[in-house]
């Protein structure tokens, strides 16, 4: 049976180039209490590109992420997976969209009582019972592999680094093999070697997966080395859209600032 | 941006009710904020109940989860409920002894006995001493998940936390209230009798022919069957705190403080409703 989600790529008008937006923001407000978050934004990322969010902490960087992913519901304005926009679905129906998104928390945000292995067999146990116990077994070292993380399946995530947690959280995010991959500072709180290493872990899935990926960070040199494109945030607007080279020939002085400090 | 921002899961507004209320007495505004905050609470679990009932009788259920939480909630709360049975039948044996013998009517012991534990103690002890330890554990557990975006990762891999978290908790405690409390009254009979034939000698055989001489099940099984309302309300409130939690480590140990007050009081007032219902309807 077709789900709202095939219904909705069926649907969705390819743009002029041939290829469609898979995400698509459009006017974009989002507010807690008095305080303005997001304040009328519009993006779009298209399959195999990759686009990186940047801006302060407190910007809304994470915020927009969140709407993206239906975590919360925006106070006017439209996300577009495939066309269709999920604002206002039930629970289950975003579930099927959600099935094609994957999702790394900043904190990755493992399950505590689980271990890695189970981890990353939680969406795989609910999703995919076609699997057999020893085929999701063989996936979920497939994908902890991927992400070099084959010989620790038995430990808590308690016992890994920060780093592991998130390559763990990483491999959790590719199990349902999604087709948008959105990474909430994926580089935040690690070393200078961990960060280059998840770095080129992301571009190594992207080269191999071909997803459209949405990159939330206040790392510049980690936004370089991964995005095809770069979106300047402030104060709820994007300042600037473009590839690095635009925003490093950019007279706006919150550009020049952000470049400098970086 | 920090998570203490984020208004979800899934449309529940968190709230913090002493902050608010200190809030709006500071602005003189103290009477209008009780309100508001009593609505408040109310419509955001009535919403709350509406969201776990849908999920919970829509596919896919499930089971696995549910299985544990049975067992979380029924074998692990076995021997406290057993021991808490087993002295309430000593205290109400020596009680009901020491009353009896003064009006001259120690024959009574044994109805006495069986009709205080089964309608009366028996389940209000067990839904008590679940409320604290299971209320708590619930509570404790899902604001900690919460905190921790725990929750919003079940719902990011497109699993419903309403079905997976809150209906299968919420089920377990409604169907294994009851049994405890059967556990809970049979170790409150077999203590109670324990205790008054270390004194005066009584076969088990004849108290338990005594206690329950004349008996229908409608003098029993209404009192035990309500706790299933005890569950239902232990298991709501807890789920319904824990998932609405905010502020870390602090929001965590109010969450579990919340669950184990507000589902025990909750339980004693409905415990007035239930009483007065089986009075009218069972006897």
């Amino acid at each position: 049976m077709a789900t709202a989600y095939d219904i909705a790529i069926k649907q969705a008008e390819p743009e002029q180039d041939g290829r469609a937006s898979v995400v698509a923001v459009e006017n974009l407000q989002k507010s807690f209490g008095s305080r303005k978050i997001l304040n009328g934004i519009s993006l779009s990322v298209r399959r195999g590109e990759t686009l990186a969010v940047l801006g302060r902490s407190g910007t809304g960087k994470s915020v927009l992420l969140r709407l993206i992913l239906g975590l919360e519901t925006p106070d006017s304005g439209s996300v577009r997976i495939h066309g269709q926009n999920i604002a206002g679905l039930a629970l289950d129906r975003l579930g099927e969209i959600r099935k094609k998104m994957g999702f790394l928390f900043q904190h990755a945000a493992l399950y505590d009582s689980l271990t890695v292995a189970e981890n990353v067999a939680f969406p795989l146990a609910h999703h995919r019972k076609d699997l057999s116990n020893s085929e999701r077994g063989d996936r979920v070292k497939q994908l902890l592999a991927e992400v070099g993380m084959e010989n620790d399946l038995a430990k808590m995530p308690s016992d890994i680094s920060g780093g592991m947690q998130k390559r763990v959280g990483l491999a959790r995010a590719l199990a349902l093999d999604p087709e948008i991959l959105l990474l909430d500072e994926p580089t935040a709180g690690l070393d200078p070697i961990s960060s280059g290493e998840i770095d080129e872990l992301i571009l190594k899935l992207q080269r191999e997966r071909q997803m459209a990926s949405i990159v939330v960070t206040h790392d510049l040199h980690s936004a370089r080395t991964i995005a095809n494109r770069l979106a300047l945030l402030d104060q709820g607007n994007v300042v600037i859209e473009g590839k690095y080279e635009d925003l490093r020939q950019s007279e706006i002085e919150l550009v020049k600032e952000f470049l400098k400090q970086q | 941006m920090s998570n203490s921002e984020f208004t979800t899961v899934a449309g529940i507004n968190p709230a913090i009710p002493g902050r608010r209320t200190a809030a709006r007495l500071a602005a003189g505004n103290s009477s209008t904020g009780l309100v508001n905050g009593f609505f408040e609470w109310f419509g955001s679990l009535g919403v709350f109940s509406w969201k776990v009932l849908r999920a919970g009788v829509t596919p896919p259920y499930e089971w696995r989860e549910l299985i544990r939480q049975l067992d979380e909630v029924g074998s692990k709360s076995f021997p406290l409920v057993a021991l808490a049975g087993a002295a309430i039948g000593v205290v109400i044996s020596l009680e009901a002894r020491y009353s009896l013998s003064r009006f001259g009517a120690k024959s009574m012991f044994p109805t006495t006995l069986v009709y205080s534990v089964i309608q009366v103690m028996g389940p209000i002890i067990t839904g008590l001493i679940v409320s604290g330890r299971v209320g708590a554990g619930i509570g404790a557990e899902l604001a900690s998940m919460k905190v921790t975006e725990q929750i919003d990762a079940i719902e990011a891999s497109a699993i419903n936390p309403y079905r997976l978290l809150a209906a299968t908790r919420i089920l377990a405690c409604i169907l294994m209230l009851p049994l405890l409390t059967l556990a809970a009254d049979a170790f409150g009979l077999l203590t109670g009798w324990f205790a008054q034939s270390l004194v005066e000698p009584l076969s088990f055989h004849q108290f338990i022919q005594s206690g329950f001489h004349g008996a229908t099940f409608n003098a029993f099984l209404p009192p035990t069957f309500k706790t299933a309302v005890y569950g239902l309300i232990i298991g709501l409130i807890a789920c319904f705190q824990g998932m609405r939690t905010r502020g870390g480590a602090e929001g965590v140990g109010r969450a579990a403080t919340n669950s184990v007050v507000l589902g025990s009081l909750f339980l004693i007032l409905a415990d007035v409703v239930l009483v007065k219902f089986i009075l009218v309807f069972f006897r």
